[in-house]
């Protein structure tokens, strides 16, 4: 069985796949927007400066998320 | 008939470049979310038929989340228009198709136009566009836009866009959905929808956006028919919201396996690379600051010799019209009018404005094509955080470097409408192109004069200084206003960081010179005439043997005095409220035309001057904070009122810098006497 952990958790250089997303509406859509749909893989790949926003690689694009943001929404670890 | 044209596309796919293609017009372009916030209109003629291009914000969805999204969704939506262009970045096909399915659900008439192909060849990324083509069932072209390629194609597909028949694709939802799109449709039919789709409205219901649906009632000035609410929630059960967003990007991820082809899979190592030392707890903070006194350095130290020319030849000049102004017999008082008034004044706003900003834009704007600056909005994002304010206030702070109008306008980019406001309210504190040139007179002039290196170095570090201040001043009122005026939660903040681009150098300093620089400086001189005009009525028209001039002088000088300043400091910031470019011009015309000094030859000459006013390292010092904090200028204000649409927010936006620079100036000054 995998790890079902949350996004925040995944280590730079580390990819999980996306189970859900628990945020509030508006966020949730914009994440949707931008393809963080259930089932896409997701890449953390650079942290700011002060460990936080965290970003990703999704879809080809670089997308820096939030941590309080991204403990929403849940990855299965690959 | 002119035909509209829509530019449609995600942030930053080079939307604008096609635009500035196609039209032959100079819209700057930038490597950032959200450069284009109000849509640019241009035209162009084609095989005898006229055509109207409308460069739309960039948006990943048409469910709009920001303002500038709005924009471009209503006008996707409610607007006429013939054909609409969507531009797709190469490298980021999937979740550009996205937008091209959601659009394709509103309108058939669409030409999807693959750009940054070149871009694409270099990371070895290869498209089937004609399958593309066949797979979305709209004409598919291939763009290098930077290059102009493919722009040809482009104008052709649009001139023969409407004899061609082409049969969109349209994503299939589940059974359940689709079951309650056709129920919703049979109802919709039986009003006038004018050019809207049923289908399209019918999974609008069905999301139940309600600013969405009340903006559709304004454009189709009906009510809808009494059964669509009912059926909606009747079977709200079977349908989620999230399936529309999912099932058109599987398609779009389905379609974009099929046609896309990665020969590399490790094509952005460079990237990547420059990421981690420019993002580095340990290097990202040190590196941005070390950009910015790069910038300052070259600005000031470039900056020097053009203006010490200018100053020359405006002298010499001046000599010249002197003459000819005898030559023709003038009255005097016509010579000390134009020459001493209007003449000085402008000599001065160009020989002491002009250089720097010559220098200064071109050169941002270089790190701005870059890319750098959406890394800069990701490193202090935190600050942000803690703050209760939006990481993009960053992007709107860098705008403020060029002109504080465009910084409230590109605060668009912020979803939110509270941490917006933070932004708008705070953008002043980051010193515009017209009071840069300011700071760095007063640093050389008082501070430090440029006699070596290290004089020059020390120079860059104060006006470094001078700007982590007002970033720092930023932090602090966005702070203030979060817990105060602005409480709220804090929204979301998603950034995307785009990648690095070659900055197309050469046009750049062209551009910037021509369109930016030259602006500028036009209205300068625009706002300079009727000043220095108005500052000579007033030195030499005397009541009681005293100039009005030196009335308002008296006026305000105690309150000055008090801050560390003088009478003509405050008349000058006063004066200097149409643009803030002539508020040092203003101050040398108000001592020239006190004192007895008429004459000046160059910049230490004027040093004295001021000195013989009583000008001291403090009046320098103090002078600079409130170049740095003081009400925004008129072409701001403006446009704060235009973005806010409050007066209350505008008087806000005037009084809170005004307020800080004040007391900070009261502040040194106390400090000052003590010692």
């Amino acid at each position: 069985m995998k790890q079902k952990i949350t996004l925040n958790n995944l280590k730079i250089g580390q990819s999980g796949k996306i189970i859900e997303i628990h945020n509030e509406e508006s966020i949730k859509r914009r994440l949707l927007d931008m393809g963080l749909i259930p089932g896409t893989k997701i890449t953390a790949i650079l942290s700011s400066p002060f460990r936080d926003p965290i970003a990703y690689k999704v879809r080809n694009a670089t997308i820096a998320i939030r941590k309080c943001d991204s403990k929403y929404i849940d990855v299965e670890e690959l | 008939m002119k035909k509209r044209i829509a530019l449609a596309g995600n942030p930053n796919v080079g939307k604008s470049t096609i635009f500035n293609a196609l039209t032959g017009l100079h819209q700057h372009t930038g490597n950032w979310p959200g450069k284009t916030v109000a849509g640019a209109t241009g035209e162009f003629k084609y095989k005898n038929q006229e055509y109207e291009l409308i460069d739309l914000p960039g948006t990943y969805s048409l469910i709009s989340h920001s303002e500038e999204e709005t924009i471009a969704r209503n006008f996707l939506c409610f607007e006429p228009y013939h054909a609409v262009i969507v531009v797709c970045d190469s490298l980021c096909l999937e979740r550009n198709l996205n937008l091209v399915l959601q659009i394709l659900e509103i309108t058939p008439n669409v030409i999807v136009c693959v750009n940054l192909l070149d871009e694409a060849r270099k990371k070895k990324v290869s498209i089937n566009l004609s399958l593309l083509q066949k797979k979305l069932g709209v004409p598919v072209i291939g763009t290098e836009a930077r290059k102009k390629r493919g722009m040809k194609e482009l104008l052709e597909q649009l001139h023969k866009l409407e004899s061609e028949k082409y049969t969109p694709t349209k994503v299939r939802y589940r059974k359940e959905t689709e079951e309650t799109i056709k129920l919703l449709e049979n109802e919709l039919k039986k009003i006038d929808l004018k050019n809207l789709s049923s289908r399209w409205l019918a999974i609008r219901f069905m999301e139940q956006d309600l600013i969405l649906e009340q903006e559709i009632l304004n454009y189709l000035k009906k009510p809808f028919p009494k059964n669509i609410k009912k059926i909606v929630i009747e079977r709200k059960k079977e349908n989620s919201n999230d399936d529309f967003v999912s099932e058109i990007m599987k398609k779009a991820e389905a379609i974009s396996e099929d046609v896309v082809c990665y020969n590399n899979s490790c094509y952005d190592e460079r990237s990547k690379k420059i990421d981690r030392i420019l993002t580095s707890k340990k290097t990202g903070i040190p590196i941005m600051i070390i950009i910015l006194m790069l910038i300052f350095w070259l600005t000031i130290t470039g900056a020097n010799y053009p203006s010490s020319w200018l100053f020359q030849l405006f002298s010499n000049l001046e000599t010249n019209l002197i003459h000819v102004l005898s030559y023709m017999h003038a009255p005097s008082w016509m010579s000390s009018l134009l020459v001493g008034g209007i003449y000085r004044t402008l000599s001065w706003v160009i020989s002491v404005m002009l250089p720097p900003m010559a220098i200064f834009f071109p050169l941002f704007t270089i790190f701005e094509d870059l890319g750098v600056l959406p890394r800069i909005a990701f490193n202090l994002d935190k600050g942000f955080q803690k703050c209760k304010a939006c990481g993009k206030q960053a992007l709107c702070m860098m705008m403020g470097f060029g002109c504080n109008a465009a910084g409230v306008i590109g605060t668009r980019i912020i979803d939110s409408k509270r941490e917006r406001l933070i932004a708008i309210l705070t953008n002043n504190f980051v010193p515009c192109n017209g009071r840069f040139p300011m700071i760095i007179v007063m640093i050389s002039m008082f501070l430090v004069s440029a006699s070596n290196q290290i004089a020059s170095f020390t120079q860059v570090l104060l006006l470094t200084a001078v700007i982590l201040l007002g970033i720092g001043m930023t932090f602090f009122i966005s702070y203030l206003l979060s817990h105060t005026l602005l409480k709220g939660v804090p929204s979301s903040f998603v950034l995307e960081l785009p990648p690095y681009r070659k900055p197309q150098i050469l046009k750049v300093i062209v551009r910037s010179i021509f369109d930016k620089t030259l602006h500028v400086v036009g209205r300068a001189i625009i706002v300079t005439i009727p000043t220095g005009f108005m500052i000579w009525i007033l030195a030499n028209i005397h009541i009681e043997n005293t100039s009005l001039l030196a009335y308002i002088n008296h006026f305000f000088d105690p309150f000055g005095k008090m801050i560390g300043l003088d009478g003509i400091i405050i008349t000058a910031f006063l004066l200097g409220f149409p643009a803030n470019e002539i508020i040092i011009p203003i101050m040398i015309m108000s001592y020239l035309s006190l004192g007895t000094l008429t004459d000046y030859n160059s910049i230490s000459e004027l040093k004295n001057l001021l000195i013989d006013h009583g000008w001291t390292i403090l009046t320098a010092i103090n002078t600079i904070l409130l170049s740095l904090m003081h009400f925004p200028c008129a072409t701001t204000c403006l446009t704060i009122k235009k973005e806010t649409g409050s007066l209350k927010w505008t008087l806000y936006a005037m009084i809170i810098p005004t307020v800080c620079g004040i007391l900070l100036c009261f502040l040194t000054t106390l400090i000052f006497n003590l010692f």
